[in-house]
């Protein structure tokens, strides 16, 4: 039976599993200690449900749980990762790289960073939105201490050569950090065979609990160290004070082993209806998928429907499917987005846009739902477009000079 | 973001969505906005020439709910209306009428624009001047 609404913004969050909830019930009444309790049962149990949710997060990209840091989330491991590798280095050099098309909580750190006197440099990305390696390479400077590239990006889906980036990072000497929020127990990641020094990711993108996340720190070849970003109690080997979050932890342990146990599964059954989904849209006239269809995320795809405007497409459905948009309308400044338009977008495109995120518990039935439903929406707001009505006649809309606001 | 009700009904019923023959002398165009800002409004009058009464109103908008709205209220002010009456049209109308929220107070700025292009329009097609209208304050 198809229950409304349809929940089609997983990169936004993810439902948590039940599994997970089950995992992390006991872990409120029952055992509350706080991890740091050394000396009575509480604490111990406590620390040891720490200890192996750490191995089963670790377990999942290949790491020591010793390189595990746990935090509130995938932001704070971005602005520790960061800002912490930027003080840690500093007698090394200030330069860092990174591309335009990051999550804010990246771009906005390292804005943060050049006015602490960090330079930084913001790589332009390609049609496809990958970035070139080519000007990764010519970017790199005597005094580059970190190249942060993501994994995969959060609106389109892109997985970066992250691989080729580490190649290129460990051949002049600077760490690589990656913001792998969407890629996490969606895709393959091992940080060993990935080459990466710094990786941020977090609970709630993964079926697992919000409020924590982690930031992983290699500590052999090379051994990386972060400066702390916040004083307290000398928590997480003195990179992250702060009483830990046990219940979230339990329930991020778990959310990582259930994605290694199913992710192959998953990640067939998702991509198929993903496909369906995109396929079956691609059969509108004018509908264009942003960013590579090759090197991408199973679970994404970003579609723009020309000539209609985005929210005024979800207006026609989102009581019942629930998605995101690339047009910013409601946003006071009437920008779309800068990583649609990264691409190389036009406005008027990335106005035009809908980000489509399916989970484990997509169904077959939601995706056929959804399929009908915007189809006769981008028919109907078609027959009201004026931009429609002008393409059907042949105008050029570029030649026209519009009243611009 | 929730919508007012009557901003979902405009939306979900539109009224007078169409095209009207814009080389007619009878009929004033105006087209207002920019894709790259999300909003586009064509809003067309017709008008009878001897009383100067809107006998007609069509609109076709690129954009949210709240512009589709806007235009489509638009129209259903101007059918009937005199040009001159229809020039006192204020962006405010729109804003108490469909409850809009803030952040969507450009829709209806866009459609009293599209009111005034459109009665430009008509002047200049009957000989008459252009009326200068201020900046809108929000543009």
């Amino acid at each position: 039976m198809l229950k409304l609404p349809i929940y089609l913004d997983n990169n936004a969050t993810t439902p948590m599993d039940p599994r997970v909830l089950e995992a992390m019930t006991p872990y409120f009444l029952q055992h509350f200690g706080n991890a740091a309790s050394r000396n009575h049962p509480f604490g111990w149990e406590a620390e040891e449900a720490v200890n192996y949710a750490r191995e089963q997060v670790a377990k999942l990209i290949g790491a020591d749980p010793k390189e595990i840091i746990f935090t509130s989330g995938a932001t704070e491991a971005d602005n520790l990762g960061i800002k912490g590798v930027y003080e840690m280095y500093a007698s090394k050099g200030n330069h860092i790289i990174t591309a335009t098309t990051e999550h804010k909580a990246v771009l906005d750190t390292c804005k943060h960073i050049e006015k602490s006197g960090g330079e930084v440099t913001y790589l332009q990305v390609q049609p496809d939105g990958l970035i070139d390696l080519k000007e990764l390479e010519a970017a790199i400077r005597p005094t580059t201490i970190l190249i942060a590239i993501m994994y995969a990006n959060n609106e389109i889906g892109t997985v970066m050569p992250i691989r080729e980036i580490s190649a290129i990072a460990r051949k002049h000497g600077a760490l690589l950090f990656t913001d792998a929020t969407q890629a996490v127990g969606k895709i393959p990641v091992d940080v060993n065979k990935d080459g990466i020094d710094l990786m941020a990711f977090t609970a709630h993108k993964m079926y697992g609990p919000k409020g924590v996340g982690a930031l992983y720190v290699r500590r052999k070849n090379p051994r990386v160290k972060v400066t702390a970003q916040m004083d307290g109690g000398g928590h997480e080997r003195g990179m992250r004070s702060g009483t830990l979050n046990v219940p979230g932890i339990v329930g991020f342990g778990k959310a990582c082993e259930l994605c290694l146990q199913d992710l192959e599964a998953d990640t067939n059954r998702i991509s198929k209806l993903r496909d369906k989904l995109e396929n079956a849209l691609l059969l509108l006239e004018e509908a264009y998928v942003n960013g590579s269809r090759e090197h991408r995320l199973p679970h994404v795809t970003n579609i723009s429907f020309k000539h209609v405007e985005g929210e005024g497409l979800l207006m026609g459905f989102n009581k019942n499917i629930a998605l995101s948009s690339g047009s910013a309308c409601t946003s006071a400044s009437l920008e779309p987005s800068y990583v649609l338009k990264a691409l190389g977008l036009g406005d008027d495109l990335a106005h035009s846009s809908l980000r489509f995120g399916l989970s484990r518990f997509t169904t077959e039935e939601e995706i056929d739902y959804t399929v009908k439903a915007i189809s006769e929406t981008v028919i109907k707001l078609r027959e009201m477009s004026p931009l429609w009505e002008m393409y059907k006649e042949g105008i050029d809309l570029t030649t026209i000079e519009w009243a611009a606001h | 973001m929730a919508y007012s009700e009557k901003v979902i009904d405009h939306y979900q019923n539109p009224k007078n969505v169409g095209t009207l023959d814009k080389s007619s002398k009878s009929v004033g165009t105006g087209l207002v906005g920019a894709p790259e800002c999300g909003d586009v409004m064509r809003l067309q009058i017709e008008v009878d020439d001897t009383t100067g009464m809107i006998t007609d109103a069509k609109f076709k908008t690129f954009g949210c709910g709240s512009a589709i709205a806007s235009s489509s209220l638009a129209t259903e002010w101007l059918k009937g209306k005199s040009v001159d009456e229809a020039l006192k049209v204020d962006n405010m109308d729109f804003v108490e009428e469909l409850n809009l929220p803030p952040v969507k107070i450009h829709c209806s700025v866009l459609a009293e624009d599209a009111i005034k292009a459109a009665i430009n329009d008509y002047r200049i097609k009957n000989g008459k001047e252009a009326i200068k209208f201020e900046e809108s304050l929000v543009h």
